[in-house]
């Protein structure tokens, strides 16, 4: 692998002259991760660093361990195969709350957020797109608190929803909200006046047009502000869960950091970079398998 | 024998935009469409060609004047007049069957029926083996005889076709000619087809009408019937070397080139 990166080449049949970028980049990244992962356990090894500041990755692997209650729920399920009389491991978790339901909270803010968004801001941003008094109404106020950092509106979504849920779902529903709205408006104007003039050639009404035309040409660019809407939403998690939540990756974070346990916040920021990573591949082969002609028209 | 669809004087004025003076894309056009016409309008950029055909297909309304299908006057784009462009305007999310049968699923015909009828005529422009595929995997000319097949299935009076062959190769040009005056003979529509090329327009057309700029308006109208010779012989270089094809060809070229030279700027 190392030789193939290092050794100079002259251009092989696949490739295109001067093509900016080509070939795989796959190769390079599974050695960035190695030395990223190799270079944090060398330096922790060493004592380099003190683990208050830079955890070592065993620590931080144990730690998971402990959270995630994984003797726990093993013992578990020992007993339900029969190889083991009672559970004996507690699961104490972090926060009074094991490590899944901590994930489990953060998914259902941070999708049942992007859900209400999604519901909302496509029939929106198609209506922007497809009628000027619909964008007369509802560009101003949507460029007006798109360039806004959550944190800055997140008091007054307790002054006005308090502390409980609505608040939190509110204030991801903001962040996920203009993305899509803006992609689905641009992703109208992808359509080509020819498509539209040979369906109404054909006889269709303006109904059949906005529904088996103009939407399914803005699909590809609808896909695409969902996927920048979704991690928005994880941007945004860690400001939600800052007020007066019990459970949370965020709320999980910031208490760890209160109490300088800096292998829990590295725990933490892990998972959401996980979960966030995951989400992502899967909204990519969705996008593929939904428009399989995206860029190819 | 009566017109399909009639022009009478129509005119049509684009406002002033930005500086620029009102435009009369086209003056006082009347014109007659008959049954199992082909009608080629040929004419330099800007002379109203693409203007006209919008007019009848209705995605424009004209400034005065009047459009009359079978003596009713034409209030916007409908079924009973199928328009192929010149960039194919297919749809991707749907493959070849799907796009053909397309029409008939927005005018709410049963699946069985919508089905046979697409099927009939993908294999009128030779593409039966092709239904499954989607529309970005096929060539240029493959895409454009879907779009012919898609406007044909919808059984219109009359076809309009925007220069249809004018993005493709000089090689499956030549070969679309042929596949276009075949469906056209096997479907007796009644045909208005814009090009920019005058060997294609008198090769097809049994009317041609020559148009002129500013303001756009016809100036010469030729009945000819090269294409009658193509179907009794079924060779086409031997029509297009004809002694008097080439001599029109000459005589409309000059046409063509002398309004070009003589107008001058505008």
């Amino acid at each position: 692998m190392m030789r193939g990166l290092f050794r100079r080449r002259g251009p092989q049949a696949v490739e295109q002259y001067g093509a900016p970028g080509q070939g795989s980049g796959t190769a390079v990244s599974a050695i960035t991760i190695v030395l990223i992962l190799g270079g944090w356990w060398v330096v922790t090894q060493l004592g380099l660093i003190r683990p208050l500041f830079l955890p070592a990755p065993e620590m931080v692997i144990s730690k998971f361990a402990k959270i995630a209650c994984t003797e726990h729920y093993f013992e578990q399920v020992l007993v339900a195969v029969g190889g083991l009389a009672k559970v004996e491991a507690k699961c104490h978790g972090f926060s009074d709350h094991a490590l899944h339901e901590h994930i489990l909270w953060s998914l259902y803010r941070v999708f049942g957020a992007f859900a209400l968004a999604t519901v909302t801001a496509v029939p929106i941003g198609i209506a922007m797109g497809m009628n000027r008094h619909a964008r007369g109404v509802f560009d101003p106020p949507i460029e007006f608190y798109r360039p806004i950092p959550p944190l800055a509106y997140l008091p007054l979504t307790i002054i006005w929803f308090g502390i409980g849920e609505s608040g939190k779902l509110f204030l991801i529903f903001l962040a996920c909200f203009a993305p899509i709205a803006i992609n689905a408006r641009a992703g109208v104007r992808s359509v080509s006046i020819e498509q539209i003039h040979a369906a109404y050639s054909m006889g269709a009404s303006h109904r059949q047009v906005l529904r088996q035309v103009v939407l399914k040409a803005a699909l590809p660019e609808i896909l695409t502000g969902m996927r920048v809407a979704i991690a928005f939403g994880w941007t945004t998690l860690v400001a939600a869960e800052m007020v007066a939540a019990k459970a949370g990756i965020g709320v999980m974070v910031l208490n760890a950091a209160r109490f300088l346990a800096t292998d829990i916040v590295f725990l933490g920021i892990i998972v959401i970079g996980a979960v966030a990573f995951v989400f992502d591949l899967m909204m990519r082969r969705f996008e593929r398998a939904l428009v399989p002609w995206k860029g190819k028209v | 024998m009566t017109a399909i669809v009639s022009l009478d004087r129509v005119s049509v004025e684009f406002p002033a935009v930005d500086g620029a003076g009102a435009v009369r894309a086209l003056e006082d056009v009347s014109l007659e469409f008959r049954d199992n016409e082909f009608v080629v309008a040929l004419g330099a950029s800007g002379c109203g060609k693409t203007t006209l055909l919008n007019v009848i297909a209705g995605f424009l309304s004209p400034t005065s004047g009047e459009v009359l299908h079978k003596n009713t006057p034409v209030r916007g784009p409908g079924p009973d007049r199928g328009v192929v462009f010149q960039k194919h305007a297919l749809l991707p999310w749907l493959n070849v069957l799907e796009n053909t049968e397309f029409g008939l699923k927005l005018q709410g015909v049963a699946k069985d029926e919508r089905l046979s009828r697409a099927r009939d005529y993908l294999a009128l422009v030779g593409l039966s083996d092709f239904e499954r595929y989607p529309i970005y995997q096929l060539s240029g000319g493959m895409q454009q005889r879907v779009g012919l097949a898609r406007a044909l299935t919808c059984d219109p009076d009359m076809l309009l076709m925007d220069e249809p062959l004018g993005a493709l190769d000089a090689f499956t040009r030549e070969n679309m000619q042929e596949l276009v005056l075949d469906a056209w003979r096997k479907t007796r529509k009644v045909v208005f087809f814009i090009t920019h090329s005058v060997e294609e327009a008198l090769f097809m057309a049994t009317r041609l009408i020559v148009m002129s700029p500013r303001p756009g308006r016809i100036t010469h109208t030729y009945d000819i019937d090269f294409c009658r010779r193509f179907f009794e012989t079924g060779n086409a270089r031997e029509v297009k070397s004809s002694s008097d094809f080439i001599a029109l060809r000459e005589e409309v070229l000059s046409i063509i080139y002398g309004e070009e030279t003589g107008d001058g700027p505008p």
